[in-house]
């Protein structure tokens, strides 16, 4: 008898404890739908105000001033231009600089100091960057208004992302592999060239898309060096049809970029524009979970071909 | 303290002593303030299997890193003393050689097998590429020479350009011998090969180290008693940073000089 009291006694504790455990599971659910239903609440409701404007001619028309023939062509390709420039200074920098502090950087308090203040440039506001490239590229350096001091500055912006993502994607190679080929006599750079860098690709690139998705959404830095917010023809195209066949004219070209347009658009007083702003939104939202949905796949595939 | 008697007694060893393919000579080793390695002082016959055996910390390993420079690559480790590689009795730990070089010429197997996530192919020709090898027909050659010298060919000849981590721990480590062979060291270190291996594995790397021997003088570190017995042809007991006892295979296993020596070998310490 005294035994079964014993017995009643524990599973009144137990079903005390597991209240708390129900408890849990319920605030989980709530702080995790916090941030999951709010997306989902605000892509929604823009895509109820903006889907219906979103068709082929919205791609391929010029903002203007009848919202209904106004179309984001000069801000996507804008987004497009910009990105490249981004990618083509931010990827070789980042990558470099990366490398360059995790395989042949000296341990020592200046490396301490330099990665210290990388990480830190990550939280730096993003409206400082602009000012930075507003004195230093527009004034300074005399590149203008142009898509490539935009390019520039948001691969600043994002060179934080990729050096730390490069940084990462090194370390977690074991050093076993390291010492295999200097056990054959590969020299530093053979081993960071056939090893190190091969097989931290997959990681740098899931870093770089992802510092990529945040700069295709910036706005502040964009409107502080000066881009415009009507712009009604495109850059010089990069090809030409006679020799060289290639020009970077277009570099130098005043630009506008999505969030720029859907600004523009969400400040003028027709309900119509507004509608336009949600559309231009929801395309800046596909574009950059598109990329995201880059990354992630490119992480699935690497653990699936390189595994330690 | 260090007993090296067998191999300094010039009367009678100089008749029957094999030629020396390298000597470290007072050799201690720091990491940073740690002295790992106390004043070693051991030859390395040449075409002969020297087996390095003690208990764990006992500073095996560190000797056998010290033969390819590998402690250069880690900042704070400091040699004192001497490796002289013959014929020419040239200091390997001297500042002025450059490690790359001295890796060139002594391979080292590891501990786990450490294949790079390339082919099969890949992996055994990388260090020819890293030496400036570049012709198909050259590179295909040495391959399968240096696959077939690790007893692997066959296993792996028609799926050459397959994953090399599709392979068991045993082929890996197989692979990786082959891969210190492509490049025809002079001496091949192996750091406890076949301590991540089933015995079957073991037994065929085993097979392999005596079968290499006839083509290169091996220098193997192993925590299995029997396995040095086995497969080396000298033997060397160290313990705390320093060589106690070093000798014929049969003589250290049957009549060590050292009360430690015997101790260790018989399973009452460590």
């Amino acid at each position: 008898m005294s035994a079964s009291t014993h017995v009643v006694r524990l599973r009144a504790l137990i079903a005390a404890h597991k209240r708390w455990d129900r408890v849990f599971a319920v605030v989980g659910l709530l702080a995790l739908m916090t941030g999951v239903l709010t997306f989902v609440a605000l892509f929604v409701d823009m895509a109820i105000d903006g889907a219906a404007r979103v068709s082929l001619e919205f791609f391929t028309s010029f903002p203007s001033r009848r919202p209904a023939q106004a179309g984001v062509l000069s801000a996507w390709v804008g987004s497009v231009l910009v990105m490249i420039v981004t990618a083509a200074t931010a990827v070789p920098l980042g990558v470099a600089a990366g490398v360059y502090l995790e395989e042949y950087a000296p341990r020592n308090w200046m490396t301490d100091l330099i990665e210290i203040n990388v990480t830190n440039l990550a939280g730096v506001p993003s409206i400082i960057y602009g000012l930075l490239a507003l004195g230093l590229f527009v004034y300074q350096f005399g590149l203008g208004q142009s898509i490539l001091t935009a390019g520039l500055t948001l691969a600043l912006l994002i060179l934080p992302v990729v050096i730390v993502a490069t940084r990462e994607s090194i370390r977690a190679i074991p050093g076993m592999i390291r010492e295999g080929a200097y056990a054959l006599g590969a020299t530093k750079w053979q081993t960071t060239a056939d090893h190190i860098l091969p097989y931290a690709t997959p990681g740098i690139m899931t870093g770089v898309i992802i510092g990529m998705a945040r700069a295709i959404g910036e706005t502040a830095p964009i409107i502080t060096i000066g881009a415009l917010t009507f712009i009604a023809f495109l850059p010089p195209a990069p090809v030409t049809a006679e020799p060289p066949f290639i020009s970077f004219e277009w570099l130098w070209s005043p630009f506008t970029v999505l969030p720029i347009q859907m600004f523009n658009w969400t400040s003028r007083p027709e309900a119509a524009f507004h509608e336009n702003a949600a559309a231009a939104g929801l395309v800046l939202v596909v574009m950059t979970l598109a990329m995201n949905a880059v990354a992630i796949y490119l992480r699935y595939r690497m653990r699936k071909t390189i595994k330690w | 303290m260090v007993s090296i008697a067998s191999v300094r007694e010039p009367a009678s060893r100089a008749v029957t002593e094999p030629a020396r393919k390298a000597e470290a000579r007072g050799l201690s080793f720091y990491y940073g303030g740690f002295q790992a390695l106390k004043n070693v002082t051991m030859p390395l016959f040449e075409k002969k299997v020297t087996a390095l055996i003690g208990p764990s910390g006992c500073g095996k390993s560190t000797f056998l890193r010290c033969f390819n420079r590998m402690h250069d690559l880690y900042p704070g480790n400091r040699y004192e003393g001497e490796i002289l590689l013959h014929p020419d009795a040239a200091n390997l730990l001297a500042p002025e050689v450059d490690p790359i070089e001295v890796r060139m010429r002594i391979s080292m197997v590891f501990q786990k097998p450490n294949p790079f996530p390339k082919s099969i192919y890949e992996n055994v020709a990388y260090g020819l590429r890293v030496r400036g090898a570049g012709r198909r027909s050259v590179l295909d050659d040495k391959v399968e020479e240096a696959l077939r010298n690790a007893a692997l060919w066959d296993e792996v000849k028609d799926r050459l350009h397959g994953l090399a981590f599709n392979l068991s721990g045993g082929q890996q480590q197989r692979l990786c011998i082959a891969r210190a062979l492509a490049t025809e060291p002079e001496i091949l270190l192996f750091d406890e090969p076949t301590s991540a291996l089933d015995p079957i594995a073991t037994a065929s790397i085993e097979r392999l180290i005596d079968e290499l021997k006839s083509r290169v003088t091996i220098l193997v570190v192993t925590h299995n008693m029997q396995q040095a017995a086995r497969v080396s042809d000298y033997t060397a007991y160290m313990y705390l940073g320093e060589l106690i006892e070093f000798g014929v295979t049969d003589t250290i296993f049957i009549k060590p000089r050292h009360k430690q020596t015997e101790d260790y070998i018989t399973g009452r310490f460590g």
